[in-house]
């Protein structure tokens, strides 16, 4: 999904170029969302919850891995306290989102990354970083397709429709609505993998997450891979990595974050807008 | 109807916002170390790869987690597979989901 900027189109062409991929791409997020929301709305019915407390789960912990979660634990009778932080665990993740995607952002006003800051989800990052590298500069349009467009507002009412009309389906797995959430996560990963050291870093956080699920729980072993992984990957020699734009250098370092943003690096012409 | 668990969702918030926003709204965050750029480049494919892997690999049971093999592996690769060769991920979860409702329409588990 991410591809270096068509250098031979206007810098309109450009933009237009990329949000229509966006648009295309974050097609794909819908049906993932619309899948795996109403999944969700289902597994809550089951577990008790009424429609409000759904919706209300929805729309302000907006995070699908750990609204599952909460859904099992709340239906196998965990504590509030025990819920709550694995919550915080499993949506630990979202600030090294945060903090790679603020480079690109950090032009916005306040309340508007404010608001931003609660759509960045694993399919909004994924989407809005590669529109953003395809351009080599940020675009708020694109942010926010991605994370109202393409996730919160399908998400949302495709709860809306499990929690009030799933009752009726008595096996969804059968239409495969179950292998809709880790396609698209795999998806996700093949976008932004752009060298070696990205697929090891993707193979040994799903070895790792994998082994540690089975020993502390899934909660623990997605936030084990998400940290080791990276890790690893960064282990791997320069000279093996075949990446188009090695690690340790500034290309490297502009190909993930906004030009300019770093402490040694002289701002581009052209920089963040 | 039950309203009990929106407090729930409001603690879900609380403890989620902060790790969404920090990197957005505190000033620092935005001028990393070029070595931390380079960890976080990598995050995001680990992440997902995790969180699929999780999903397909691992059940929670009463007596705890287990292994897990069945028909989402085929699916969940064959989306893999296509993604990585059409760079379309569309295609790639029609895919999946079809490859899922023919395995169990055959019986697959």
């Amino acid at each position: 999904m991410s591809v270096p900027p068509d250098e031979t189109l206007a810098p309109d062409d450009a933009l237009a170029a990329s949000r229509r991929r966006l648009v295309v791409e974050a097609a794909g997020i819908v049906v993932s969302a619309m899948g795996f929301g109403f999944v969700y709305g289902l597994a809550a019915r089951n577990a008790g919850f009424s429609p409000v407390e759904a919706m209300a789960m929805s729309a302000l912990a907006f995070g699908g891995a750990a609204q599952f979660a909460a859904v099992g634990y709340v239906a196998g009778g965990l504590a509030w306290p025990g819920v709550i932080l694995l919550t915080a665990l499993l949506n630990a993740r979202h600030l090294l989102y945060s903090a790679a995607i603020a480079p690109w952002l950090r032009d916005r006003p306040l309340a508007e990354r404010a608001v931003m800051a609660h759509l960045l989800t694993d399919e909004g990052f994924a989407l809005s970083m590669a529109h953003f590298r395809r351009l080599g500069r940020a675009d708020a349009w694109g942010y926010w397709v991605a994370g109202i467009g393409a996730t919160f507002i399908p998400w949302n009412l495709a709860t809306l429709a499990g929690v009030l009309v799933g009752g009726s389906i008595p096996e969804p797995n059968r239409f495969g609505i179950d292998v809709i959430f880790p396609a698209a996560m795999v998806g996700l990963a093949v976008g932004l993998i752009s060298g070696r050291r990205e697929i090891v870093a993707a193979i040994v956080g799903a070895a790792v997450g994998v082994a540690v699920a089975l020993v502390a729980g899934p909660a623990i072993g997605i936030i084990a891979g998400g940290l080791i992984g990276p890790a690893v990957g960064l282990a791997v020699p320069g000279a093996l990595a075949d990446e188009r734009a090695p690690l340790g250098t500034g290309a490297s370092a502009e190909r993930y974050a906004m030009p300019g943003a770093h402490l040694d690096d002289k701002p581009r012409d052209g920089g963040p807008r | 109807m039950n309203t009990q668990l929106i407090v729930l969702a409001v603690f879900m918030f609380l403890v989620t916002y902060p790790s969404r926003a920090l990197g957005l709204l505190a000033p620092a965050m935005d001028r990393l170390p070029r070595r931390a750029l380079d960890y976080l480049q990598l995050v995001g494919p680990a992440i997902l790869a995790a969180l699929a892997a999780v999903n397909i690999m691992v059940v929670t049971t009463d007596a705890g987690p287990r292994f897990h093999v069945g028909l989402e592996w085929l699916a969940v690769g064959a989306c893999l597979a296509i993604v990585a060769w059409r760079r379309n991920l569309l295609l790639g979860l029609i895919a999946a989901v079809a490859i899922a409702i023919v395995g169990r329409a055959a019986g697959a588990a």
